[in-house]
């Protein structure tokens, strides 16, 4: 992998370049989205998904690019980057997972928020107890 | 005479297997740095789902856009330019830091020692950049681990009154816009607004989780950031005292601390995504 001073220099401006080049379209992606480029385009919901999408992917090729060539991934033996790669596929899991408990969090926010406070029938107190907080009201 | 070579080949990729060598062709310290940093890949990737776990669970959210508008020098209103710049350094310093493993490979210690403090420049920049960042959000816009001074509007209205800098009274404003609640002389000063359905209210405070989230994700990075300047500082120190010289393996120290950089850089990408792309 021993290269010539400037054939190292090309390679790192290169990957710069592409990085930057990268990023710079995510931002201007971004804030199209939000509508500061064209006002008015953050009223559509769809584009909120695209856009995003089109940033996950772009950050993806980023994260390739940067473990693949800076990190030399692509060098290594193959066992060595299946041993790093595959577990991480367990995230696709995870982000799926979470997101979607996430989501039912929010849709039962309401129900939390204004939760009835329950009540013991009189006449089942023996059997089923006291509520734990009227218990430690009886306490003090 | 082909068929023998195949066949010693496939010798040779059993005996790798039989103990006493790498079957990865890579030394310890290289392959547990690797495993190291897919260990802490998980810390990250866990800390930023649970971000947009809470983000998905609440009706609103601060918009990143509104909320990372200002830059040092006055400058405010300038979406994401900031955290852009940011990136930029992190970028750039990661590209330093490649030049430092080449020259490695080379041999050749000045250059290693150079593009080293080339990197270690980079990394303090972005940590500067951090601080600048913190403070802001701290001291002037108020924001706290467990308070959230930015809100967004569920629905569209008008303001009633004003506060002086960029809200006036009788100002529009629509659904899933944001706003940045006030604070002078230790009170805040929630604008009042009309809903257009007739009904008047107060600007609430955001979701709490924002400010925990924001100061502990970045925060992690940024101590990640701090080691790695630090590690790189003795490893510069060690190259030019010229300890890896004997050595003779390409300066494998600065390949191994070359791959926790460029991790930081890793992350960096994906916090930049989820905390101000998306």
């Amino acid at each position: 992998m021993e290269m010539s001073r400037e054939e190292g220099i090309k390679k790192v401006t290169k990957g710069l370049f592409i990085l930057g080049a990268v990023t710079l379209a995510e931002v201007f992606i971004s804030l199209l989205g939000k509508g500061h480029i064209i006002p008015g385009l953050e009223q559509y919901s769809f584009l909120f998904i695209i856009t995003g999408l089109a940033m996950v992917i772009l950050s993806l090729y980023k994260a390739y690019f940067i473990v693949y060539e800076f990190m030399h991934l692509r060098y290594e033996v193959k066992g060595l980057a299946l041993t790093v790669l595959l577990p991480t596929v367990l995230l696709i899991w995870g982000l799926i997972a979470f997101l979607w408990e996430g989501n039912t969090w929010g849709d039962r926010r309401e129900e939390v928020q204004y939760e009835i406070p329950y009540e013991v029938d009189e006449e089942l107190k023996d059997e089923v107890g006291v509520p734990m907080d009227e218990m430690s009201n009886d306490e003090e | 005479m082909a068929e023998e070579l195949i066949q010693e080949e496939e010798v040779q990729e059993k005996d790798n297997w039989s103990g006493g060598k790498s079957p990865f062709k890579a030394s310890y310290g290289k392959i547990m740095m690797w495993y190291f940093l897919l260990s802490d890949a998980f810390t990250f990737a866990g800390l930023l789902i649970a971000y947009g776990a809470l983000r998905f669970s609440t009706p609103s959210w601060p918009v990143p856009d509104f909320v990372f508008s200002t830059a040092p020098f006055g400058i405010s209103g300038a979406p994401l330019i900031f955290v852009t710049i940011m990136s930029f350094v992190l970028i750039i310093s990661s590209g330093t830091m490649v030049r430092a493993v080449q020259e490695g490979h080379r041999e050749n210690k000045n250059g290693i020692v150079f593009w080293l403090l080339m990197t270690i420049l980079g990394g303090a920049a972005f940590l500067g950049c951090q601080a600048w960042e913190w403070n802001n959000l701290i001291s002037e816009e108020h924001m706290t681990l467990y308070t959230n001074p930015f809100g967004t509007h569920t629905e569209d209205g008008v303001y009633l009154e004003g506060d002086g800098h960029h809200v006036e009274a009788g100002d529009e404003f629509h659904a899933g816009e944001s706003y940045l609640i006030h604070k002078h002389d230790g009170e805040w000063h929630p604008l009042k607004y009309q809903t257009e359905s007739g009904a008047q209210k107060e600007q609430q405070f955001g979701p709490k989780a924002f400010g925990a989230l924001f100061f502990f994700i970045t925060g992690f990075h940024g101590f990640h950031v701090f080691s790695g300047v630090v590690f790189l500082f003795i490893i510069m120190l060690n190259v030019a005292s010229g300890i890896y010289v004997k050595r003779k393996n390409g300066y494998e120290m600065v390949e191994k601390v070359g791959l926790y950089w460029h991790f930081v850089d890793l992350v960096w990408v994906f916090v930049f995504l989820v905390f101000y792309l998306l």
